[in-house]
């Protein structure tokens, strides 16, 4: 791969950190045959979880000395910050869990806790970035037309000490074509996750029989990404590069219907966290009524603060709107028998990684399942 | 006899060769207590302490980053990494634990390199060296 001078002098500098960060982008670049390193103007990073990095993974991280050169927002974390007792978390997780957080914060790096960064900040089309959480990635790629390969959390953590990442994959538009043409019927986070085993790493191009919501697309994406390793997709009519390469002659159909039952303890929406416009529909599909069971919603605290008015009536129906975390990567949601989600990447991740059985229905499915008791 | 490989982990080791002919991702079915391959392999039961580890490549591996660390903290790590063609997730492991790791691409190395053989990894010059 080649190096600039000043590339040159990071890789052999005598800090140690951006030492490190630079052999990790030269080993990602290498083994990748990427000709040389990009600019990016943004980095997200995963694995934020303690449960999930561990003592040496922390021990790694404290390690580091240097400030991220670029934005760069944090995954959710195992609770919410301010709710946690609430949640049921105990004093143990909560303080192995702020370790890791200081840790983040020190480095410069935005303690925002979400995995939909781009309701935050959207990058702009065509600009070079480099995340690490899956279903962002999805998201930016073939919603926002910004290009980012699948980084490892660390990856991304040393991209943004850089402020450059390895030029390969998705970086390049060429990459970017779509490969197979996948007609949707039905429920898009059901036909995600279904797609996602088949689909592997193709770059689809979806035709939907019907008109789709942003939420519905980000649904989608998310669900490809978790039960396969989807990092991109176009929509006939509605993706920014739909129209930029030959359409596949390849064809198949995905049925997005899962069923999946079990009678549910608590309901979570929320995978990925939800934007503004999903909690007005929740609001509006709830019409005044009551929950009768546990009924939990993800955001980041952002959307949370701009929606106030309607978390705050959520509230007053019952429902719990949560910030920082959601119900795959918090311990909260194991005491629990049946979950039950309108998400194709929870319904993925829940019963290996929070040993619980799952139940699926599409958004308004769940609200009812909420309201009935 | 001198081998050219492209560096991917910087470093430099020596050890005994343990080799695998499998394309599999055991990194993520090593015991991180005791560096012994649990995972179903033609290396099961055999420890990757102090070794220099030698396997075709890995299969998308789905293991996180920090195996590799695990095993260095725990002082079982192998000594270094000789891959033919290796894979992103544990190239990064390799650089966040300190441990050599390059590529070989050359037919010959793979056919003479036998478990128990001494090698020296150059991962600062470029070459992996047979000493037998």
């Amino acid at each position: 791969m080649y190096l600039t001078k000043e590339e040159e002098r990071m890789l052999n500098s005598e800090n140690e950190t951006i030492r490190k960060c630079m052999e990790i982008l030269v080993a990602v670049g290498e083994t990748n045959d990427a000709e040389r390193l990009v600019e990016i103007t943004s980095a997200h990073i995963s694995g934020v979880s303690y449960d999930n990095i561990g003592d040496a993974g922390l021990e790694w991280l404290e390690s580091l000395d240097g400030r991220v050169r670029v934005p760069t927002t944090l995954n959710p974390a195992g609770m919410d910050l301010k709710r946690w007792r609430e949640m049921g978390i105990s004093e143990d997780f909560y303080e192995n869990q702020m370790k890791v957080l200081e840790v983040f914060e020190k480095l410069g790096v935005e303690i925002v806790l979400t995995c939909t960064p781009y309701y935050l900040s959207r990058p702009k089309f065509g600009e070079h970035i480099a995340w690490a959480e899956s279903s962002a990635i999805v998201y930016a790629n073939s919603i926002i037309g910004a290009r980012t390969n699948r980084e490892c959390g660390p990856c991304a953590l040393a991209a943004a000490i850089i402020g450059k990442t390895p030029y390969y994959g998705l970086h390049i538009k060429e990459n970017r074509a779509p490969t197979i043409t996948v007609k949707i019927k039905g429920n898009l986070a059901a036909a995600g996750y279904i797609g996602g085993k088949e689909l592997k790493d193709e770059i689809p191009y979806f035709v939907f029989e019907r008109e789709v919501e942003e939420w519905e697309l980000k649904l989608l994406g998310a669900a490809l990404a978790a039960s396969g390793n989807t990092v991109m997709f176009h929509a006939e009519g509605i993706t920014p590069e739909w129209e930029d390469f030959e359409k596949p002659s390849e064809k198949i159909e995905i049925s997005g219907e899962l069923k999946a039952e079990c009678e549910p303890d608590l309901i979570t929406i929320g995978c990925p966290h939800t934007s503004g416009q999903e909690l007005e529909t929740i609001l509006k599909l709830l019409d005044g009524r009551k929950v009768k069971k546990e009924f939990w919603i993800f955001t980041s605290r952002k959307v949370f603060s701009e929606k106030r008015d309607v978390v705050k009536k959520l509230e007053t129906l019952g429902v719990k709107v949560f910030n920082d975390t959601c119900m795959v990567v918090s311990p909260a949601t194991q005491r629990f028998e049946c979950v039950m989600v309108n998400s194709g990447k929870a319904f993925n991740y829940l019963p290996s990684m929070r040993k619980v059985n799952v139940a699926f229905g599409n958004l308004k499915r769940c609200v009812e399942e909420a309201v009935k008791g | 006899m001198k081998f050219k490989c492209k560096i991917v982990s910087r470093g430099y080791a020596e050890g005994e060769a343990l080799v695998s002919r499998e394309h599999i991702s055991f990194l993520g079915g090593v015991d991180k207590d005791t560096g012994v391959v649990v995972a179903d392999s033609d290396l099961k039961g055999q420890s990757v302490a102090g070794k220099i580890l030698i396997f075709p490549g890995g299969k998308g591996s789905t293991v996180g980053t920090y195996v590799l660390l695990n095993l260095k903290k725990n002082g079982v790590a192998p000594n270094a990494i000789v891959n033919r063609k290796t894979e992103p997730i544990i190239a990064v492991g390799a650089v966040i634990a300190g441990i050599p790791l390059v590529e070989v691409n050359d037919e010959v190395f793979f056919e003479m390199v036998k478990t128990g053989d001494r090698l020296r990894v150059d991962a600062k010059n470029g070459y992996v060296e047979l000493i037998k």
